[in-house]
């Protein structure tokens, strides 16, 4: 499917999935049939069924302690599940699938170096070196405002500077799917403007994003999908609009009208 | 940065490793395995240079009590050794780990203790009594305990008493199974009388209240004898380097130096050996 | 008080006189300890390292190992290298016994399960910060440990400093396997213990608050090159 002729990806980002696409087909769609984790006697993840498909910008709401997390890291294949199938394009994940992967956590994990090399690190690791290399964590730093603070040690910087570091890290390798885990909850509104900001740009440049939050006014701002996890199980899955018009269960009713669900 | 942090470890390690360690390690030399007493008094400090200029053989002193340092020279861990204990000598050399003994020089041992004298032994000759007496008065005795020369003889007065040391040690009689400065220090510490070569006790700089208290008796004598390890049981023993010490140790040079070594005016060894190169 | 006071007023003498027997010993004693905790951190920070990241039975009971060795008495580690270097021994033919590099290898022996065993307790909190996110990045088990070790090097640096300590201040070990000789491997605590047992004790107290004075100023030297780091930041 190579189009010879065609004249040289310009931004990075194109670079970044011009060398995504020649590397191997997608992985998407993404799917779990009856998935289960379980940890400590529980079943923690309980018969899940759901398919991700490539293009919308889903999101996952639920209560505390309905797995959301833990389907992030199933489907990230950071943890393995206790049964049931879980592949992307037909393969389990696994090294090759989280390779076309990246993952941004709650609390940001920031190695003991500076910013800069915080992303060096990420894109080596990835292959890249040399030049390439640095101009794409000087195109990144640049996107995530952090430009003068590139020579700062990350973790001197800000909450709201480190996940910003976090999710320019995770994008600057160029991946097919972003998982993120609440990535904005105790962060300040600019600071999750600005990463919510980064979001829609990679949704707007193809990336598939499965975000996790607790905070529905940023699920109705971001989610092109919802959906509803609840005990374990998917409990409502739909396109955006009609989820909060209506939420199809009424654990997910309860939940979008603001009531404590348990 | 890991490799820049390897790189510094590196070259940090090359720069330890690779200058010499030891800076003498091409230096002609001998391993001397003797006696605290010999080296606390300094006497080697006083000799072995004059060894040295004389023949261009540096001798490396390993101090350790007599009982160890035949030990070691069964290991082939020196190449003469230079101790005290003339029974224990002849079976190392009976036993073929040594080439032959021969006196060297003598000095002799004292009983020490506090001034106050609470057993009452100052001015005895005859120091089986003298310890007999402290045993009486149960007043704290310290010995080396660790086999070494003065451990031996000290055992050997022992015997020509009634007294068991080893069945009331803890009590009085307390062990340190270290050397004799180490032991001389407890036996201050505690008040407690001990007994010492003459050579170390004149040296010894922490004597406080202490004074000799018993000498003079002819079992007090002590006499050092010096060995070549024998190279026929390990190879790597210096043989002619090792002879030619103890030639020059027995021979009027050595003899001389160990005559004119004085601390405070008192001598320290007496020269004593035979001739004939034989004990 | 006398006896400190006079202790005190001979150390700053004989530093001040820079007596060359004295520098000798000192030059020594560095020489000897640095290069056991160097030899003793290139193996001990990467079996500390794999000892953190990896999971196979029978580890418990080598944590457990490796912990108790920390106490390894220095006694015993000198008895154990001078029977393999005695000229009785299986390495006797090395003529290393009372020499420098005996040494270097008591201490190496003492220190290494002080650094992995240090090393794995660091690594271990490091790997729990760091694992999910490098495994999401795709880094290699054998890259990650490098990235943890490399990371906690500021930890590390007082893991190797706790290992220095120990050496710089042993004596058991080396004077087993050195034999305090003169010029040849008398060392700070060797020489300590001799003019103890000559009664000296006043000197044998100020070279102990020289080799105090020595720890001070290497563990200032190390401090200080990780606070110029950035503590805060890569602590």
């Amino acid at each position: 499917m190579l189009e010879l002729a065609e004249p040289l990806p310009q931004t990075p980002l194109q670079r970044a999935a011009a060398a995504r696409d020649l590397e191997a087909a997608t992985i998407l769609p993404g799917r779990a049939e009856d998935l289960v984790y379980e940890a400590g006697g529980r079943r923690l993840i309980d018969g899940l069924e759901l398919r991700l498909e490539a293009g919308p910008l889903t999101v996952l709401v639920g209560p505390n302690g309905a797995g959301k997390s833990l389907l992030l890291r199933l489907l990230h294949g950071l943890i393995e599940p206790s049964a049931g199938q879980l592949h992307w394009a037909g393969r389990a994940p696994g090294k090759e699938t989280r390779r076309r992967q990246a993952m941004v956590f709650q609390r940001p994990v920031m190695l003991r170096r500076s910013a800069a090399a915080n992303l060096h690190y990420a894109l080596r690791a990835k292959g890249l070196d040399g030049l390439p290399l640095a101009e794409l964590a000087r195109d990144w730093l640049a996107r995530a405002g952090l430009a003068e603070l590139a020579g700062r040690p990350a973790r001197l910087l800000s909450g709201g500077e480190q996940q910003r570091l976090a999710v320019a890290r995770a994008l600057s390798t160029g991946p097919e799917v972003l998982f993120l885990d609440e990535p904005t909850a105790s962060l300040d509104p600019a600071s999750a403007l600005a990463i919510e900001e980064l979001i829609l740009e990679a949704r707007a440049a193809g990336t598939k994003i499965v975000l996790v939050t607790h905070d529905l006014g940023q699920a109705r701002r971001l989610a092109d999908e919802v959906v509803f996890l609840y005990r374990g199980r998917v409990e409502a899955q739909a396109p955006a609009e009609r989820f909060f018009d209506d939420p199809i269960s009424d654990k997910a009713r309860a939940f979008v009208a603001g009531r404590i669900v348990v | 940065m890991i490799r820049r942090l390897f790189l510094t470890l590196t070259l940090t390690a090359t720069l330890l490793l690779g200058a010499p360690l030891d800076p003498r390690a091409d230096e002609r030399f001998i391993t001397l395995q003797s006696t605290t007493s010999t080296q606390n008094s300094g006497l080697f400090d006083h000799i072995l240079p004059r060894f040295t200029e004389a023949t261009g053989i540096a001798v490396r002193v390993v101090a350790v009590g007599t009982g160890q340092a035949l030990k070691n020279g069964r290991n082939g861990d020196g190449d003469v050794l230079l101790v005290h204990a003339k029974a224990a000598e002849e079976k190392f050399v009976a036993e073929g780990f040594g080439v032959a003994r021969h006196d060297v020089m003598y000095n002799d041992f004292v009983l020490v203790g506090p001034a106050e004298d609470p057993a009452g032994i100052e001015d005895l000759r005859d120091a089986p009594a003298a310890l007999a007496r402290i045993a009486a008065a149960e007043s704290p005795f310290v010995s080396r305990g660790d086999d070494s020369g003065t451990h031996k003889k000290e055992l050997a007065l022992w015997r020509a008493t009634e007294v068991e040391p080893a069945a009331v040690s803890g009590t009085w009689y307390r062990e340190t199974g270290q050397g004799m400065g180490a032991t001389l220090n407890a036996a201050v510490g505690m008040g407690a009388y001990a007994m010492t070569d003459r050579g170390t006790w004149i040296s010894f700089k922490n004597k406080a209240g202490h004074a000799v208290l018993v000498e003079g008796d002819a079992r007090l004598f002590n006499q050092y004898g010096v060995i070549l390890v024998n190279p026929a049981k390990h190879a790597r023993v210096k043989a002619a380097d090792g002879q030619a010490f103890i030639d020059w140790l027995t021979g009027p040079a050595g003899q001389a130096a160990i005559a004119d070594f004085t601390l405070d005016g008192k001598q320290l060894f007496y020269p004593n050996a035979k001739g004939d190169g034989t004990s | 008080m006398q006896d400190f006071a006079a202790a005190f007023a001979l150390a700053f003498g004989l530093i001040a006189e820079g007596d060359a027997a004295l520098l000798e010993i000192i030059w020594l004693s560095l020489r000897v300890s640095v290069t056991a905790v160097l030899i003793a951190c290139a193996f001990g920070l990467p079996l500390g390292a794999a000892l953190a990241v990896a999971r196979f039975p029978g580890r418990g009971a080598i944590v457990t190992l490796l912990n108790a060795l920390m106490g390894l008495p220095p006694v015993v580690v000198g008895l154990m290298v001078y029977l393999i270097l005695s000229n009785a021994g299986p390495l006797g033919v090395l003529g290393l016994l009372y020499t420098p590099t005996a040494m270097i290898i008591a201490q190496t022996l003492l220190v290494t399960p002080i650094v992995a065993a240090l090393t794995r307790q660091v690594i271990e909190d490091l790997h729990g910060e760091y694992d999910e996110q490098l495994r999401s990045l795709g880094v290699e088990r054998l890259a990650a440990t490098a990235t943890l070790l490399w990371d906690g090097r500021y930890s590390l640096l007082t893991v190797a400093l706790a290992g220095f300590g120990r050496a710089i201040a042993e004596v058991g070990a080396v004077m087993i396997v050195g034999g305090n000789i003169n010029h040849v491997t008398r060392v700070m605590t060797t020489a300590i213990a001799l003019e103890t047992s000559k009664g000296e004790l006043g000197l044998a107290l100020a070279l102990g608050i020289i080799l105090v004075g020595l720890a001070v100023f290497v563990n200032g030297c190390v401090m200080s090159l990780r606070a110029g780091a950035g503590r805060a930041a890569y602590a």
